[in-house]
């Protein structure tokens, strides 16, 4: 059994790294005493795939990832042990059966989205002029540990993001957060600290959260 | 005092910005958060080195399931933070926390510091410091916590006298559920250290006098209070409880990343370097099915990979074979990784290694300690070279690529002749080696230093110095040259170090005090050593290090622990002294007691409990009352 798994990645686990994370689903499995299906050879690996790292730091909504079960036991036992089994932290959103031989998830990714919460709202109006800016352009240069690429193909969408709780402080023209869409195929990936960088904005004064994986089709 | 709230609003802040933020969240698996504002009495306990090294100690592991099944108490953990963290949270004002709820460690009411191995005092202090506690228990108030601390190192509690308010000397099953009692029935700090006082096995350094004579070793100590043990005899439980099944899983990798399960408690062999085999007897065994069943209750309520059966000599348990039968059928096909330590040099122990070779991957380990029988002799592990050699040449013979020899450099009496012959010994293993497996054959020799520990029957002995234990390990690294034997060894800086500190007596409470504040901390970790930060210290008290190392004891010299017993005569250690310097071995004790003084303490313990859950003799004698206070030291 093929098993899609759709989760959220929250609070504490928040600082846990991608290997960590694996491993910390690994033993949910065998917490849960499900039939995980293991690699051959002299160290054996669990059979799961996830469609993306997740960053250190980043909350998530949409996390998705591949389980395969050497017997099929049905999707609402894997549920409710799964998430029995599971830290405090993830919840499991989603749970699909997928085809064995569909293509691996992280070679059908195409783009992600998220949304940043800033710790301090900041002028609207502003903001979007930055925004307009930041999406008239042709090309955005820029260096990463050592290499230039160029950022701007990389950007699909980037708006204010309007929450309705913030509407309460007079106004309206503050804006806490920052919705985008970057692309995220495989050797072409968007990094939403690079884009708030352009936008002026420090990583350190907000709190990113992924909210969508998209994939071909 | 911040909120947790507070804290948590801080840490958001800060953790992006630290190595590894995953240490210091908390939210394991079988982590327990009860609600703070319906508990009477809260605990934190605290290993103090890093998370990836204290959150899988099992000690600490046993008190936080005794503690948070009363329900009138909570237990909550907490390690030291690396030094990246730790300078975030100095300057962010953030104070050390519990991981469960996050509350500042000053708003606990009893902090408990496992303490087994001496270099972790200058962390404690750290940790203290950390938390906003007076780091000297002089200066502490009625609302700061009470400390205590126990572990192999509160075996001479007196170099940290000074800094923890009560040690536990033995084990803490039975006692910690006595200290919290008397916590709750005591409001002020004076009234609870008095009542803890009072509790066996319970050592409060301030109601106990130290004199010295004029060449600065102890003379007496005195009490300074009625009605309170001298010496403070260590606490036992008669059987072993039930073995703790919910480990934490940490959400991060951390050193050890497994189940362990106790299976005995204490060792016969009288090995006479060992501090482990002279301080936790007597020997106690769970059966077979309470391990197995143990086992499987942890690895289902985990998920970990590997389980460890621990003890200080798997081949002692009386049902070893059987044991390891059960567990490999068990846990068949469960990709489970299975240790069994401290396995003895003989070739019953690779009959065990191969029935759980479904389990194993890894090499092989043993412990000759030292290369000659002359020297085997003198340390009471006698095993015959030809053994060592047949036992090895058939570890290879069956497949296993890898062997790992522990040895230590530094035994008294030792010559340069004994030293050479480590490096002779593990040529010819590898020579016979390849004979049998080809050139694939390897060995990993790990060469420690000896340091005489208190309460064994080296404690009269002198540590070996800089200058001798450079010269035998040049020896070591000249001789072995071959490329499939890897040597390892211990830096003499640290060596002394341990022997310093666990040496030492109350003045060195000073000594460890400046080192901290000369910046010193994470002193196992080689990367932080500051042995000039100690050196300094030591100069800044006018003491001098070689005082607590490099000198041959009177033999009836007062030591600074004599006052504490571990129940083991300091007349039986002497003998076994005597006879280590004739050559002469002692034999596995469950073939002959030799009256280490475990039974006259333990007398009405081990009446109760008859037969073979323990491995001393039975006492046949009818009860005496109070045979628990029988003096047991310097008669």
């Amino acid at each position: 059994m093929r098993a899609r798994i759709t989760f959220s990645k929250t609070g504490g686990l928040r600082y846990i790294g991608h290997l960590d994370l694996a491993t910390i689903w690994e033993r949910a499995a065998r917490r849960a005493g499900l039939p995980l299906a293991y690699t051959q050879g002299f160290h054996p690996q669990p059979k799961m795939n996830f469609a993306s790292a997740l960053p250190l730091g980043f909350s998530s909504r949409g996390e998705i990832m591949d389980m395969r079960l050497n017997e099929d036991l049905g999707l609402k036992t894997l549920s409710t042990q799964l998430q029995k089994a599971l830290p405090a932290g993830i919840e499991v959103l989603k749970l699909e059966s997928v085809d064995e031989q569909a293509p691996p998830l992280q070679t059908q990714l195409v783009s992600v989205e998220y949304e940043v919460t800033l710790a301090e709202a900041v002028d609207g109006l502003k903001l979007q002029s930055k925004i307009d800016e930041l999406m008239a352009s042709q090309n955005l240069p820029r260096q990463r540990r050592g290499k230039s690429y160029d950022l701007r193909p990389l950007i699909e969408e980037v708006a204010p993001l309007r929450r309705p709780q913030n509407s309460s402080n007079g106004g309206g023209e503050k804006e806490g957060g920052i919705f985008m869409r970057l692309a995220a195929r495989e050797g072409a990936t968007g990094r939403p600290e690079e884009v708030l960088d352009v936008l002026g904005i420090a990583i350190e004064q907000t709190q990113v959260e992924r909210t969508r994986l998209i994939f071909k089709n | 005092m911040l909120k947790p709230v507070e804290i948590e609003a801080c840490l958001e802040k800060i953790l992006l910005k630290v190595e590894r933020p995953g240490r210091y969240v908390g939210g394991e698996i079988n982590s327990v958060v009860k609600d703070w504002n319906a508990i009477k009495t809260r605990v934190a306990l605290i290993f103090p080195d890093i998370y990836d090294i204290g959150v899988s100690n099992v000690g600490l592991k046993i008190l936080y399931d005794q503690i948070n099944q009363r329900a009138d108490a909570l237990a909550e953990r907490a390690y030291a933070p690396w030094p990246d963290m730790e300078a975030r949270m100095r300057s962010g004002g953030i104070p050390l926390y519990s991981l469960e709820s996050k509350h500042a460690l000053s708003s606990f009411d009893l902090i408990g510091f496992s303490l087994p191995y001496e270099t972790l005092y200058t962390n404690t202090l750290n940790i203290l410091d950390l938390a906003g506690i007076p780091v000297h228990c002089a200066d502490r108030g009625n609302s700061d916590p009470i400390i205590i601390a126990g572990g192999h190192a509160a075996t001479n509690p007196e170099p940290m006298h000074a800094f923890i308010d009560a040690f536990v000397i033995g084990e803490g099953e039975e006692v910690i559920h006595e200290i919290i009692d008397a916590i709750q029935l005591n409001p002020s700090r004076e009234d609870r250290l008095l009542a803890l006082a009072k509790i066996r096995g319970v050592y409060v350094p301030k109601y106990y006098q130290v004199h010295y004579l004029d060449d600065g070793t102890v003379a007496h100590v005195e009490t300074r209070l009625d009605g309170i043990a001298n010496p403070v005899i260590k606490r036992i439980v008669a059987q072993l409880p039930p073995a703790p099944t919910q480990f934490i899983v940490p959400n991060i990798d951390v050193v050890h990343n497994r189940v362990s399960v106790e299976i005995m408690r204490g060792c016969t062999r009288g090995c006479r370097f060992c501090q482990a085999g002279m301080i936790t007897r007597p020997v106690r065994e769970r059966s077979v099915a309470e391990i197995v069943d143990a086992a499987e209750a942890a690895v289902n309520a985990t998920g970990f990979e590997e389980l460890a059966l621990l003890s200080l000599s798997s081949s002692d348990f009386s049902y070893v074979v059987e044991l390891v039968n059960k567990v490999s059928e068990r846990f068949k096909g469960r990709k489970l990784t299975i240790s069994l330590p401290s396995l003895r040099i003989e070739s019953v122990s690779i009959d065990l290694m191969d029935k759980l070779r479904e389990h194993y991957s890894g090499g092989f380990t043993l412990a000759p300690e030292a290369a000659t029988e002359r020297m085997r002799r003198i340390i009471n592990k006698f095993i015959p070279d030809e053994e060592i050699i047949n036992t090895t040449r058939e570890i290879y013979r069956r497949g296993w690529t890898t062997i790992k020899l522990y040895f230590m450099i530094g035994h008294p009496s030792e010559t340069l002749e004994d030293v050479k012959a480590i490096a002779g010994l593990c040529q010819r293993v590898i020579q016979e080696g390849r004979k049998v497996a080809g050139m694939k054959v390897k060995l990993h020799a790990g060469v420690s230093t000896f340091v005489p520990k208190p309460q064994t029957p080296f404690q009269w002995v002198s540590v070996d110095t800089r200058d001798s234990i450079l010269a035998k390990q040049a020896i070591l690294k000249r001789e072995l040259k071959d490329r499939n034997i890897k040597l390892s060894w211990t830096e003499p800086e640290d060596t002394l170090l341990e022997a310093w500190l666990s040496r030492g007596d109350r003045r060195m409470a000073e000594v460890i005090y400046s080192a901290w504040k000369n910046g010193t901390k994470f002193d196992a970790w080689s990367e932080h050593r500051k042995t000039q930060a100690w050196l300094d210290a030591f100069a800044e008290h006018g003491l001098d290090p070689a005082f607590y190392t490099h000198r041959q004891r009177r033999t009836d010299e007062v030591f600074p622990w004599d006052h504490i017993s571990a129940a083991v005569r300091k007349n039986f250690l002497f003998q076994d002294f005597r006879q280590s310097l004739e050559g002469k071995i002692r034999v596995d004790c469950r073939l002959n007691c030799f009256a280490c003084g475990i039974l006259p303490t333990f007398a009405n313990a081990r009446r109760e409990n008859p037969g073979e859950v323990w491995k001393c003799p039975d006492v046949k004698s009818p009860a005496r009352k109070p045979a628990l206070e029988l003096p047991v030291v310097g008669d």
